[in-house]
């Protein structure tokens, strides 16, 4: 089978089945998504056969979070998470023992990745992050906490970035597995949407890590984290496009067979706006398979796509009136799940800095 | 250098950003300020071989790409969207005739188009048949070998300035578009009972020649009718399957032209003691603009791939695109006159005319609503 008809058939199987309890908050537990992905070979898209991955690349793997988040954002977000800012960085950065080591475990799903980089006090302003790594003997001591990292409590592993001196470049990247001595996530927050994804606090006290789950080297730390947000805003453009065909879907299906909608106008433009928005995310996935630099597509398509997504499940439920104001209905759901998009893996405010810095203040102080 | 492209396409883009550029951005202002047709454009275009890019080798043309010809169109546009009209209402008259055109038609007609020898023109529009085309009144009365054609045509771009013209006409006058027969003028400016006004005083793209054309008894052969008789809707609609993505790619070229335009000012326009792209208003709208600019050029470019690939959804994705850029430059155009301020208002900064050229991207081959009904349609019905 090929990767796509592979994820076709968990979508089928395991996605759809289990959306309704999922997005209810009641459903599967991420690592158990995550092995369920794994056992069809979905759970290494990016990682080289070798480590154990189906070594598909960035446009398909865009394309299997598209289709997860058409059916449900909660299963995307995870997948997402685990797929790309969760796995990447170590394929990006590894040493080949690092990689040896973890990749087989999250490329067969027996784990699940998450990224730990935000803060209470650093979220758009990264750089500003206070999570200290000191050094003990050969390796650290982690303290400090994060705040919002997807999959906390499921993952068998976190990159944490962590100070090892001061400025950008006193950050640095570390593999702290799960089950550490000192490592403890909070309760999942009751967030507005995403209610299948976990999303917490972790929390460093003393942890300790080996130097030999140092990623990148001391100091690489800010660079590692920038890399994976350039994939990772590549998979959530993606689980954009895919909850905005899901709000059309949505509509479609409330104008049913006679095709009845109240102002078609919208659900064209809506439509538009979806296929621009996935011809960009594919655009800078093919960049990503080709090597290029991709910051800057990346950048464009999480702005748009992410926009994107919140209009159309504005419109959705505007033109699934009345049934949408029911909390249970598919816009519903969509109408909550799509504005974390535009916050997550950069605000589109950073998404634009992003932008406006490569046309504008790069060239400037050149 | 972009991945989208091949490498004929990579070259072909360099060379027409240069002439573009040199040759043609100087005079856009000018072209815009007298609203004469350009004829040195048109010599330019020529000498360059610029009319070829929307014709197959076998006709003398140069590729026949729909992606080498509108990444033409994009570049002349982002220099003066006056002239990138000529090169694309030059491919509009020539699709009825690659599309419906018999192998002796084509080899007749096509070659002095890719040439640039004779321009060429397209004639469906009517005062009372905008978006309605089927209601139009212009007919086509069969009198032995010939077609006699009755009736008025309006809004023709490069209709007082065209050799070769496709016009519509309806052979059968009780019907409505199945009525609908497409006809080829030959040296349509000496042409006995043709009359082309000059249409003056538009808003934007002035230096286009847009006619009226008057048809009193204009005698055409039959060997000059294009497909059967009946079939010119089904003409004109495919024609709209090619000629949405190139008024895609004349809005991309706009918007890509203003947005570089706000972008080198920002940089040097200095306020409060320091550039104003350091601030952070502009650079929010600057990076909007780069966005909804990114998304018109990928809606653009997969229209063409979709053309060149005979692609069967080819009409769903061209109206997309054309929604989609043409709404992008209007946009894009607002904005960078507001990065421009006080001087984005005066002519002697191009984003003016910019914006007003943006304009009829959202108007012509279909206006946005229309295309936004025929989305609509198309998703609750197919």
């Amino acid at each position: 089978m090929s990767t796509e008809e592979r994820y076709v058939a968990f979508i089928d199987e395991v996605v759809r089945p289990g959306a309704a309890a999922m997005q209810a908050g009641t459903g599967a537990r991420p690592d158990e998504l995550v092995r369920a992905a794994g056992d069809r070979g979905l759970a290494g898209l990016l990682v080289p056969a070798e480590y154990g991955g189906a070594d598909a690349g960035h446009l398909v793997f865009a394309r299997f979070i598209e289709a997860v988040a058409r059916v449900c954002a909660s299963s995307a977000v995870i997948l997402d998470v685990h797929l790309s800012v969760g796995s990447e960085p170590l394929l990006l950065f590894g040493s080949p023992q690092q990689l040896r080591r973890h990749l087989p475990r999250l490329a067969s799903g027996r784990w699940t990745g998450a990224f730990a980089l935000t803060e209470p006090g650093s979220g758009s302003d990264a750089a500003a992050l206070s999570t200290r790594a000191e050094r003990d003997g050969a390796g650290y001591r982690l303290t400090g906490t994060k705040a919002f990292i997807t999959n906390c409590g499921a993952a068998g592993v976190y990159l944490v970035m962590a100070r090892t001196g001061p400025g950008t470049g006193g950050i640095s990247a570390f593999i702290v597995e799960a089950g550490s001595p000192g490592l403890r996530c909070g309760e999942p927050l009751h967030k507005m949407g995403l209610a299948g994804s976990w999303t917490g606090e972790l929390i460093l006290d003393g942890v300790p890590v080996g130097a030999e789950n140092l990623l990148g080297g001391e100091g690489m730390g800010f660079h590692v984290a920038m890399a994976a947000l350039d994939g990772g805003r590549v998979g959530i453009s993606a689980q954009a496009v895919g909850i905005a065909q899901g709000c059309i879907d949505d509509i479609l299906t409330a104008a049913g067979k006679g095709g009845l909608v109240t102002d078609g106008e919208l659900l064209a433009e809506i439509h538009a706006r979806t296929v621009a928005a996935r011809l960009l995310t594919a655009h800078a996935a093919r960049l990503a398979d080709l090597g290029a630099p991709v910051t800057r597509d990346a950048a464009i398509a999480k702005l748009y796509a992410t926009d994107t997504c919140v209009a159309a499940a504005h419109a959705a439920v505007e033109l699934c009136a009345p049934d949408s104001a029911r909390s249970d209905h598919p816009a519903a759901i969509r109408f909550r799940d799509s504005k974390a998009a535009q916050i997550y893996e950069g605000t589109n405010q950073i998404q634009r800095m992003v932008i406006a810095r490569a046309l504008l203040v790069d060239q400037l102080s050149a | 250098m972009d991945v989208r492209l091949n490498e004929e396409q990579q070259l072909i883009r360099e060379a027409v950003r240069e002439l573009a550029q040199q040759r043609i951005a100087p005079r856009a202002r000018e072209i815009d300020a007298t609203a004469d047709f350009p004829w040195d454009i048109v010599e330019l275009f020529r000498s360059h071989d610029l009319f070829a890019l929307p014709f197959p080798p076998e006709y003398g043309g140069l590729s026949g790409s729909a992606l080498t010809l509108n990444v033409a169109i994009e570049e002349v546009a982002k220099a003066c969207a006056s002239s990138a009209l000529i090169l694309a209402v030059q491919a509009l008259g020539g699709y009825p005739i690659m599309i419906a055109g018999s192998a002796d038609q084509k080899q007749r007609l096509l070659p002095d188009l890719a040439s640039g020898k004779k321009l060429a023109a397209y004639a469906l529009t009517e005062p009372g048949a905008g978006s309605d085309p089927g209601a139009m009144e212009t007919r086509a009365t069969r009198q032995g070998d010939d077609y006699v054609i009755t009736g008025s045509k309006i809004w023709i771009t490069d209709g007082g300035v065209a050799d070769t013209i496709v016009v519509f006409a309806k052979t059968d006058t009780k019907a409505r578009s199945r009525g609908v027969s497409a006809f080829v003028l030959e040296n349509a400016r000496q042409l006995k009972g043709l009359t082309a006004t000059e249409m003056h005083g538009k808003l934007g793209i002035r230096g286009s020649n847009t006619a009226e054309l008057q048809f009193d008894e204009v005698v055409v052969p039959a060997a000059n009718r294009l497909g059967d008789e009946g079939g010119g809707f089904g003409i004109a609609m495919r024609v709209l399957d090619r000629s949405r993505p190139g008024v895609g790619a004349q809005a991309l070229g706009i918007a890509q032209g203003a947005l570089d335009y706000a972008v080198a000012y920002a940089r040097e326009r200095r306020q409060f003691g320091k550039a104003i792209a350091e601030f952070q208003a502009i650079q929010f709208m600057i990076a909007d603009m780069e966005a909804q600019t990114a998304a018109a050029r990928a809606m653009v470019y997969h229209a063409s791939q979709l053309i060149d690939a005979h692609d069967p959804n080819v009409t769903h994705f061209a109206a997309l695109a054309k929604l989609i850029a043409s709404d992008a430059a209007m946009k894009v155009t607002t904005d960078a006159v507001q990065v421009l301020g006080g001087y984005g208002y005066v002519n002697e900064y191009p984003v003016e005319r910019m914006m007003r050229d943006a304009k009829i991207t959202q108007i012509y081959e279909g206006t946005n609503q229309i295309q936004r009904l025929v989305i609509s349609r198309s998703l609750l019905h197919d």
